[in-house]
């Protein structure tokens, strides 16, 4: 039985130090939910705040219409997986998965039923009498995984349950967390400082900082429609420029430094008049073209071939580095010191305030709360 | 209601916190106080400092200072020099028998330390088998071993394994990636020994020299056995208590306070210099023993096992003289070979020493063992200022001399509402009081290196925190526990400074009756008996290695 959960005004204090100011957000049931956010920002505390292991300072924790503030850890049904797997080391695999279910007292032979089910659903079951310290990184965490499951869990907590795996485990592991997410279907908490592994598992992510959340939207939202200059940032790679917004008969210029313009749509109408900006342009949103042709004049300081792409670091005329990324082409890669104009996919770049508070552009859905 | 709520759950960790810290106010803090008061008794009922006075004053006493350091100093000196190559030697080459070197290196620095004492005593005493075997062939007299040359015998042999230990764990932590980046920069063999491995294992080294500078300094058994005329302290301390001239409680305690003072300084200079001077280092690949070239071989194999066999010996010698007959009286011993010492000590209570010795350490092992479990969940999991009060509370006795143990507990609990004197009790008591600290340190360091995330799992599987301390936290930590206590157990079992103050002839251990039929001159039956302790000490330790398998000896 899955739940909706429902966090209003949280505050967390270590002491003095106030690591969550306030925090509300709301997962809806069934939904693969993840926080991702820089390391140091309050991820793992407000995931052990759901799970009972930090007080609470502030604020109200709900699993649908049920208060769990004060509710003991051991009684909130929760699955938890680590980030070290804290498998128990002297119980055999098997023992690990039944460890849930001899808590709850289910019958012995349901317990064998049901740990059968969720070794096999893991693929650990040939483990299953070994003692877990011969088991690899990834076989742990699959048994962390079948343990936490198997006692039906209103809600799964994971911790940054890959960041101890090798870079190939992890693609595979996160493929099978995903489809056992989807075969099971309940709500997840999912921790994460790695903003690929955030965009391949989510439904919906919220990007945190400083105990804040930044933005709460789909994968492709939070790429293409970031809420802020952080978010464009932290997810994924940009270039951050200065720019001027001119409004010209009533239509928006954006005006690049040195003096290239180009008209866009999409402003919102109250940040409709001239202004200092900063525009986040993707190293993917810009087109390299010959130097007599208009855009952003700049040098090729760089190019490096990764096959399927090309990467070229360009030198602006006004001083400024950007990186860009063009599909690899037959003809023969753009050379250092060769003069480029930049060309720029202008539907695709944000524009933010000068503070890099707001995105100033239509189509930033943000389910944070106010 | 939410706050009441969070009290009555934590209650029983506070009704254990509370429990515990009322133990060490009952059982240390009491008697400390006892003894500090005591110290201020002056033989005609009146109170002044008289006492700390006449110890400072009369060179006769003050020397007993000065001899201790003095015998502490050299002894701490020689096994440093025969404990660092020793260790370098066996980590650094290929070996034969090294299996069999460390077990007897082991066990040279278990043996009870009068016992060690006793039979360098029967080796190269006034009567000893070389001293006769010289004198008889060669008409040549051995200078007299009785004294400070004694004493620095027998506690260098018995104390250079813990220089060896702590090397040892000091050079298997070191990269073998640095030692081949040094012969790289051309620096090879006894260079890099002074130039790479001896910097590298400085904190180990000096860890090992303070350790070894304690327990010289607190011996007791040692300077009883072989000292004669050159007196130092902790044996004043039991003298002036049993009283040669008559007992005189408030100077013995006096000499107790001197005693924990400096003891305590130098605790806390070693707690100082090994903060201040220890550095990680992590080895990927340890270091790998290479085969040494011929010549070298040859010294590296005999300097080990000479060392080892002079530091040996004599112990094997007590066990040969066990088998031998003596004469009626006993203590002479007799041509021809047999079990009579052993029907000797059967007789006059052998079984009664072995069943307390048993009972006391048993008893006291377990006890130790689960106020260590408690206290370390405490110190680690429930951070708080009783838990602090009780972790600085247990770090007290690592400064208190055995002899102080025994004379403070026995002037606390002769008297109601707690008589406790002549019983096994108080035995086991100081017991656990002596080696408690060594296991809370091992348990805490053991409990900080389990992530909390195990019990949090527990826990949200729906675990109680009863049944995850018990059937998660407990069974973690079981095996460097375990191997903790019967170190423990040893200990214990070759105890003499605190006994020999507590016994009755109902409570006497084994340490205890060789100690009796020593002081009678019994040789061959205290022979007997010793040879029994070290049977205990050697099916112990054969306990001991199978469970910490090729984990290092700590102690
Ligand atoms: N038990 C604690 N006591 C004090 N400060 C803590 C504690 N746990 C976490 N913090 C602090 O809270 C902040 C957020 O930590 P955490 O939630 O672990 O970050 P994340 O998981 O996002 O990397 C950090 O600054 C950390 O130092
Ligand atoms: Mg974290």
């Amino acid at each position: 039985m899955s739940v909706n959960i429902h966090i209003k005004n949280a505050v967390k204090r270590f002491g003095n130090n106030t690591i969550i100011p306030d925090l509300s957000l709301d997962v809806q049931e069934g939904e693969f939910f993840t926080l991702l956010g820089p390391s140091g920002c309050g991820k793992t505390t407000l995931l052990r705040m759901i799970a009972g292991f930090n007080t609470i300072e502030g604020g109200d924790f709900y699993f649908n219409e049920k208060r769990i503030n004060d509710l003991d850890p051991a009684k909130r049904n929760i699955g938890m997986v680590f980030q070290n797997y804290a498998i128990f080391p002297h119980l055999t695999v098997r023992k690990n998965v039944a460890f849930g279910l001899k808590n709850k007292k289910f019958p012995k032979d349901q317990i064998e039923e049901l740990t059968d089910k969720f070794m096999k659903l893991v693929h650990v079951d040939e483990y299953a009498n070994r003692i877990p310290e011969r088991l690899s990184g990834g076989q742990q965490q699959r048994v962390a995984l079948a343990r936490a499951l198997v006692i039906a869990p209103d809600v799964l907590l994971m911790d940054e349950p890959l960041s101890n795996l090798d870079a190939k485990l992890r693609v595979e592991m996160r493929g099978v967390i995903k489809k056992i997410h989807s075969d099971v279907g309940i709500t997840t908490i999912y921790v994460t400082h790695d903003q690929e592994e955030a965009m391949a598992v989510s439904d919906r992510i919220a990007v945190m900082n400083e105990g804040e959340i930044q933005h709460i939207g789909s994968p492709k939202n939070v790429y293409q429609r970031p809420a802020n200059v952080f978010v464009a940032s932290f997810i994924g790679r940009t270039n951050m420029l200065k720019a001027e917004l001119v409004i010209k008969a009533k239509k928006p210029y954006l005006c690049l430094p040195g003096g290239f313009e180009i008209n866009i749509e999409g402003v919102k109408s109250e940040h409709m008049n001239d202004m200092d900006v900063q525009v986040s342009i993707r190293p993917e949103e810009f087109v390299l073209y010959d130097e007599n042709e208009p855009g952003l004049k700049g040098t090729v300081t760089d190019n490096i071939f990764l096959g399927l792409n090309t990467h070229y670091n360009v030198t602006l005329a006004t001083g400024e580095e950007v990186e860009i990324i063009q599909e690899s082409s037959i003809q023969s890669t753009i050379e250092k010191g060769m003069k480029v104009s930049l060309q720029i996919k202008k539907e695709k770049i944000n524009i933010f305030t000068a503070d890099g508070s707001e995105n100033i552009l239509l189509g930033v859905k943000n389910d944070k709360k106010e | 209601m939410n706050q009441l709520r969070r009290k009555s759950k934590l209650e029983i960790w506070n009704l254990i916190a509370y429990l515990i810290v009322a133990l060490y106010l009952i059982f240390l803090i009491f008697p400390l106080i006892k003894i500090l008061r005591s110290s201020l008794d002056m033989p005609d009922g009146t109170r002044s400092l008289g006492n700390f006075k006449r110890f400072f004053s009369d060179p006769y006493y003050f020397k007993t200072l000065v001899n201790s350091f003095q015998v502490s100093i050299v002894v701490t000196f020689f096994s440093l020099i025969l404990g660092v190559p020793l260790a370098y030697f066996y980590n650094m080459y290929q070996m034969k028998g090294k299996k069999f070197l460390q077990v007897v290196i082991i066990l040279c620095s278990m043996s009870a330390p009068f016992i060690g004492a006793y039979s360098w005593i029967l080796v190269l005493g006034r009567n000893g088998v070389i001293t006769r075997f010289l004198e008889s062939i060669f008409h040549f007299t051995m200078p007299n071993i009785y004294g400070f040359k004694g004493i620095v015998i027998s506690l260098t042999s018995r104390l250079f394994p813990m220089v060896f230990l702590y090397t040892s764990g000091a050079l298997k932590s070191i990269d073998n990636s640095l030692i081949e980046a040094s012969q790289n920069l051309g620096i090879k063999g006894v260079k890099m020994f002074f130039k790479v491995i001896v910097p590298l294992c400085m904190p180990s080294i000096l860890a090992a020299s303070l350790i070894v500078f304690m327990r010289a300094l607190a011996d007791f058994g040692t300077p009883l056995m072989i000292g004669e005329g050159f007196r130092t302290f902790p044996v004043e301390i039991y003298n002036a208590y049993v009283g040669e001239v008559g007992q005189n409680f408030g100077f013995a305690a006096a000499i107790s306070i001197v005693a924990i003072s400096i003891t305590a300084i130098v605790f806390l200079i070693q707690k100082w210099a090994t903060s201040k001077f220890s550095f990680t280092i992590n080895a990927m690949h340890t270091i790998e023993s290479k085969k040494a070239k011929p010549g070298l071989n040859v010294f590296i194999h005999f300097y080990s096992y000479l060392l080892v066999s002079v530091a040996m010996l004599p112990q094997v010698y007590l066990w040969y003289t066990s088998f031998k007959n003596t004469s009626k009286s006993g203590n002479v011993f007799i041509d021809g070979y047999s079990l009579m010492s052993y029907r000797e000590v059967m007789k006059r209570g052998l079984d009664t020493s072995i069943r307390n010795t048993a009972v006391v350490g048993f008893l006291a092992v377990a006890i130790i063992l689960i106020l260590a479990i408690f206290v370390s969940y405490l110190v680690v999991r429930r951070r708080s200022f009783k838990s602090q009060l009780i972790d600085t509370m247990s770090m007290i006795p690592y400064v208190l001399p055995g002899s102080v143990v025994g004379i403070a507990l026995i002037s606390s609990f002769n008297t109601k509402p707690l008589i406790l004197t002549g019983t096994v009790a108080i035995i086991v008591i100081s017991m656990v009081i002596r080696r408690i600290p060594y296991t809370i340190r091992s348990s805490v360091a053991i409990l900080g290196q389990i992530p909390i995330s195990m019990e949090e799992a527990a826990i949200s599987l729906g675990s109680n925190k009863i049944k995850t301390f018990f059937g998660i936290t407990v069974p973690m930590m079981g095996n460097g526990i375990i191997s903790g206590a019967l170190l423990s157990w040893v200990t214990i079992i070759t105890e003499l400074s605190t006994s020999i103050i507590l016994y009755t002839a109902k409570s006497q251990t084994l340490t205890v009756f060789t100690y009796v039929f020593v002081s009678r001159g019994s040789d061959g039956q205290a022979a007997a008996v010793a040879t029994v302790l070290s049977l205990f000490t050697i099916i112990s330790l054969t306990v001991f290695m199978l469970f910490s398998k090729d984990k290092d000896v700590t102690m």
